[in-house]
């Protein structure tokens, strides 16, 4: 399945929205689109799914085209077949959870519909909601209720293995081989469903990649400023005990704060201004992770000083000029990179 | 009291209230959804009889009844009697009287359906007239329910425009407010009183329900 889209959509006081994208066949399923509130996201999903017309540029769907506006063509939202969620879940508040889940299949008949409704109910865990109306049900339950209502008219699905609902999501959007986009401002979301990501910022798709990579490195200072100064690698659990977590990252191990639903992979996330540097050998301090490293580069930020680090995987650390002068830190220079057990933020991966 | 006014009022009230469902609510849905800025237009001229003397637009109404307009002149071919002084022609009239007592409520209800409810039946594939009926109407129902009293309520009260263009014809245009017009010019107070009474309550216990109804929509 292949999908691409290239649409600008112009809004009154002359601000615009433009984002391009294409996902090959065979591309990974889960694309997220990331950028601070503000950004266009909305937008584009909803031009995606038909809800709002762009006022240039094209949207294809696996040798369909949704809409082309030098053809002016425009296939209606009902028609596109897109599994739209939203934010605020927007469930019937009139109708009950099976009766919202079923709302799609208004053609089927009584028994197929309740046969699907059952089905996806219980692949959600939510067979106790079925009654029940969104008024009666908390956040959670509408978001799972919600999903639901966006799979049911999809085909059939395997059961998710997962606990908890994003990874039951990730799984789900796995399976399904639908491409997805998520949108959101959330950079756990952001890791823990994407296989790509896209920045939009300022208008337009300033990066495209795993989302691991533009997380660790960003294209420009603007995807920096939206993404933020984050290190992002894969990572191995390779044992747990105590409520820490011994991790595998690139060549280097690391513990970190268990955070529960973890085996095999995940991403270990430090931000750039809990790392310490010391020179070598360290004096003996709290941090639980003690890394021997060698500079890689250095750029100036500002006040600060950003740090690349080769010490089994890449660590950026943002430190003031003044200890990057007092430590002489210049490519090649080797020395210590201190992390607190704390300040590796462990997120699980499932799928 | 005169039961033969009673039986035509309570007849002109339910088929112009059926007759305001049909057509008010396209044209509140319409006034709801379209971006078009002559739309006030529309508003204004819905509004129109909320404002205008019930004998001003009694008296179009008997002009565009009259064997010189089209319609006058097309309702006398195709049923051989005037639309003037028939019951056809007071139910047209009732019709256009009572539009803002429905269209308004119903697109106040309607304006209050969220957006993204509608949107979201449409990317689950329903066409926008389903979605009407599976989603915006059920939930704007209180407010759709209260136009259909008040407009029932308010054409079983309607004086003026009835006795321009409707009369006072027995069982044909009688209605019951002409009925009570009628019993005091004849100096009989009792049936006059009874009549009375009988709107009286009808009116009020109209207006409770329906404001109940809306108390009821805003909680839930």
């Amino acid at each position: 399945m292949r999908f691409a889209f290239d649409i600008e959509r112009r809004f009154k006081g002359g601000v615009a929205v433009r984002a391009a994208l294409e996902l090959p066949p065979g591309a990974a399923p889960v694309t997220v689109l990331f950028g601070p509130s503000g950004s266009g996201k909305t937008t584009v999903l909803r031009c995606l799914a038909g809800l709002d017309r762009p006022d240039r540029g094209f949207i294809r769907f696996d040798g369909e085209t949704w809409a082309d506006s030098e053809r002016r063509l425009f296939v209606p939202p009902q028609l596109r077949g897109v599994g739209l969620l939203f934010q605020d879940y927007a469930l019937f508040p009139h109708l009950t959870a099976a009766e919202n889940i079923g709302y799609a299949l208004r053609k089927a008949g009584r028994e197929e519909r309740d046969g699907r409704v059952r089905e996806v109910a219980r692949l959600l865990r939510i067979e106790e909601l079925l009654g029940r109306r969104p008024g009666k049900m908390s956040g959670g339950e509408r978001q799972r209720v919600a999903l639901a209502r966006a799979l049911a008219p999809r085909p059939a699905l395997d059961a998710p293995t997962r606990e908890e609902l994003r990874g039951e999501l990730r799984a789900l959007l796995e399976r399904s081989g639908i491409p997805s986009i998520v949108v959101t401002h959330d950079r756990i979301e952001a890791l823990a469903l994407g296989d790509r990501m896209a920045v939009l910022a300022d208008g337009s798709v300033r990066q495209v990649g795993e989302v691991h990579e533009v997380f660790s490195a960003p294209a420009d200072l603007v995807v920096a400023r939206v993404v933020g100064t984050e290190n992002v690698a894969p990572a191995r659990v390779l044992e747990r005990c105590d409520g820490l977590a011994l991790i595998e990252v690139g060549t280097a191990r690391l513990w970190a704060l268990d955070p529960g639903h973890l085996d095999g992979e995940a991403y270990a996330c430090i931000r750039a201004e809990d790392v310490v540097l010391e020179p070598e050998p360290a004096t003996a301090t709290s941090a639980r992770n003690e890394l021997a490293s060698t500079v890689t580069a250095t750029s100036e930020e500002g006040p600060l000083v950003r740090v690349a680090l080769d010490c089994g995987f890449r660590l950026v650390a943002l430190v003031t000029r003044d200890s990057a002068a007092r430590l002489g830190l210049v490519p090649g220079r080797r020395l210590a990179a201190l992390v607190k057990a704390t300040a590796v933020r462990v997120v699980p991966r499932p799928g | 009291m005169d039961l033969v006014a009673l039986r035509l009022s309570v007849l002109l009230s339910s088929l112009t209230t059926l007759a305001l469902l049909a057509i008010g609510l396209p044209i509140a849905h319409w006034l709801t959804t379209t971006r078009w800025r002559g739309k006030v237009l529309v508003e204004a001229a819905v509004a129109l009889p909320l404002l205008l003397p019930p004998t001003v637009l009694g008296f179009y109404l008997l002009v565009a009844f009259g064997p010189r307009s089209p319609l006058g002149r097309g309702f006398v071919a195709a049923t051989g009697h005037t639309l003037a002084f028939s019951f056809e022609g007071l139910l047209l009239a009732s019709i256009l009287y009572s539009l803002p007592f429905a269209v308004q409520p119903f697109a106040a209800a309607l304006a209050r359906v969220d957006p993204h409810l509608v949107e979201a039946s449409y990317s689950l594939g329903e066409s926008r007239l389903l979605t009407f009926w599976r989603v915006s109407l059920p939930l704007a129902l209180p407010g759709v329910v209260a136009g259909a009293v008040l407009t029932f309520a308010h054409t079983l009260g309607e004086f003026g425009v009835v006795l321009m263009v409707g009369g006072n014809l027995p069982g044909t245009t009688r209605t019951l407010s002409i009925s009570i017009y009628n019993a005091v010019e004849q100096l009989d107070y009792a049936s006059a009183g009874q009549t009375s009474l009988l709107l009286l309550a009808v009116s009020f216990t109209v207006l409770v329900f329906t404001y109940a109804l809306q108390h009821r929509s805003l909680l839930g």
